[in-house]
């Protein structure tokens, strides 16, 4: 990463009762998602980089532009740095419409092409009928809405969001996720998402960084950070995979279709998905098993071959963690220790991963 | 019986309503910056501000009164300032009534604004900096609008406690006729010479006016209340 790209975060906070620490070089585009429990640090880290927490040290660049530097003297208040920032919670002004409260930040942004940003924004979220409504006539989905086309409509360099779907029901958040999808293809905008939510996590992240106790247990590219066993990100019955494939077969008559990544191919439910089209693909560990050699006589369709990699502990000590290495891709098993002593398996040990279920997440 | 508004009567509630908006005026240009500083600053001087801004609620008039008299007075501190300014001496004088009146409903006009501006939590501003909104920006944009309720309040409580209040009027007006004579004083005035007529006519309307008022104020919360989810 060139020193003039991307993101660098370099930030201390100490807190009575917590103190952030972190250091980080993050992507220039995509969404970087912050994951960890509540109190890990999360949201303090996305002030800090806004500039909301003033006592913060350290240094904060983006792209060229440097907004903290603490050797050279260098703070920018938060409305001096070019970024967009949507709040947990609805946080429209209740006293302006949606159109004005549109209109806030792009008039004070004083950039070129605002009315073409305007119209962007507004068509990316698809918020175009609601421009003269009140803040308090909205559902808790259009307002969140609103609030991120709001923001993007300064043209930001950097897109904040800190957990923007926490706050709404399970169906609102199916209606918002699409929308968050198509910015993340459609924008070269890069943008720091917090969510404990693993959904969340799996269907949006590009990068991950994984914090505890307001330090960096684990940053890199989505799928290396959730293929890792010795400090896993997930732990639980949500620790598994992420694949991203190809779509490159269609089997009509059973309805399914066979996606193919770096180092082998799932057989998934066809979703009427044309071929070609890129899928992320999200497989759990407790549905991965595995065998010495391959078996046909299984109601288990999905056989990959790959080589143990390595063993770790996972939270019950009946149970490992086995992250099978497949060329280029990684899949992670749960198994009991005593199924892996019967069957004498270690690391660099060939075997067959038995794949039980598949989840097409987009 | 004469006409029982008459010419002194209506002197004193031109006055009066002369005092009381000059006073929620000044009240809300003095108020607002005081009630902002208090909602957002962690300076060891809000607790003793807070509370010298509060103290004429709880004050006997007559000793507000007493002392501004004495400090606007020939040998008070006031008093030398403003003579040595050439403005004489403000005691028994509508300006001395005016000073007096701002600072005997200071509170009236503080709290509500300051409770307003706390109420609203410091979301809706930061969020205004995120939109590159600087922070006298945000104030005027954001902050005013979203404390409306509260300076509505203000405004309505300064104005009928001034047009109430008697203890200090008495103290640094004096009680002159078409000068610093406003209804209350007046009143008492009527009561003093037996005039109960007068003293009928003038109350009765006091009356009425502040019912008016809190009812006002009830139905404007209610409504304030009804917009914000």
């Amino acid at each position: 990463m060139s020193d003039t790209q991307g993101l660098r975060l370099r930030l201390r906070l100490a807190r009575p009762d917590f103190a952030l620490h972190v250091d980080l070089a993050l992507p220039a585009t995509g969404i970087t998602v912050l994951f960890g429990p509540s109190g890990s640090g999360k949201t303090s880290l996305l002030r800090c980089v806004a500039g909301l927490e003033k006592p913060a040290h350290g240094l904060v660049r983006v792209g060229p532009e440097l907004w903290q530097d603490d050797a050279s003297g260098v703070f920018r208040p938060p409305w001096q740095r070019d970024l967009g920032y949507v709040f947990q919670e609805a946080s429209l002004f209740e006293h302006l419409d949606v159109g004005q409260n549109m209109a806030y930040g792009l008039k004070r942004s004083g950039k070129p092409g605002a009315a073409a940003a305007l119209e962007r924004a507004i068509a990316l979220l698809g918020i175009g009928h609601l421009m003269d409504r009140s803040p308090g006539s909205l559902s808790g989905g259009e307002r969140q809405r609103v609030a991120i086309a709001r923001a993007l409509a300064t043209q930001p360099r950097l897109l904040l969001l800190d957990e923007p779907l926490a706050a709404l029901d399970l169906a609102r958040r199916r209606e918002i996720l699409p929308w968050l999808e198509r910015m993340r293809d459609e924008l070269s905008l890069p943008m720091l998402y917090i969510t404990h939510s693993v959904d969340e996590l799996a269907r949006l992240a590009d990068h991950v960084v994984v914090l505890e106790g307001g330090s960096v247990k684990a940053s890199g590219p989505a799928q290396e950070v959730l293929a890792r066993v010795d400090t896993p990100a997930i732990v639980g019955d949500e620790a598994g995979v992420l694949l991203s494939g190809t779509v490159v077969e269609v089997d009509a008559r059973w309805h399914l279709a066979k996606v193919a990544f770096a180092g082998g191919a799932l057989w998934v439910r066809d979703s009427a998905m044309p071929l070609g089209q890129l899928v992320r693909l999200r497989v759990l560990a407790r549905d991965v098993s595995l065998t010495v050699h391959e078996t046909h006589d299984t109601s288990i369709q999905n056989h990959i071959q790959g080589r143990i990699e390595a063993i770790a502990d996972d939270v019950h000590p009946s149970q490992t963690l086995v992250r099978i290495r497949c060329g280029e891709s990684v899949l992670v098993a749960r198994v009991t220790r005593r199924a892996l002593s019967a069957l004498n398996l270690a690391e660099g040990a060939a075997v067959w991963a038995q794949v039980k279920s598949v989840a097409v997440i987009g | 019986m004469d006409f029982p508004l008459n010419r002194d009567a209506l002197d004193a509630i031109g006055l009066t309503l002369a005092l009381a908006s000059a006073t929620t005026l000044i009240l809300l240009a003095l108020a607002t910056p005081l009630a902002w500083w208090l909602s957002q600053t962690q300076s060891r001087w809000r607790a003793p501000i807070g509370a010298l801004a509060t103290l004429p609620l709880v004050l006997p008039p007559s000793v507000l009164g007493f002392y501004l008299l004495v400090a606007m007075g020939p040998q008070g501190p006031l008093g030398h300032l403003t003579q040595a300014m050439g403005w004489g001496v403000l005691s028994f004088t509508f300006t001395g009534l005016l000073i007096g009146s701002v600072i005997f409903s200071l509170p009236f006009a503080v709290q509500p604004v300051q409770h307003a501006f706390e109420s609203m939590g410091a979301r809706p501003l930061e969020v205004a900096y995120t939109l590159r909104a600087s922070p006298i920006d945000a104030f005027f944009s954001v902050a005013l609008p979203l404390a409306r309720p509260g300076l509505v309040t203000a405004a309505i409580l300064s104005f009928s406690h001034t047009v109430g209040e008697f203890g200090v009027v008495l103290m640094i007006g004096g009680n002159i006729p078409g000068k610093t004579r406003v209804v209350s004083t007046q009143i008492y005035g009527h009561v003093e010479a037996m005039e109960y007529a007068q003293a009928h006519w003038l109350a009765g309307g006091m009356l009425v006016f502040s019912f008016a008022v809190l009812l006002g104020l009830s139905m404007l919360r209610k409504r304030a209340g009804r917009v914000r989810p």
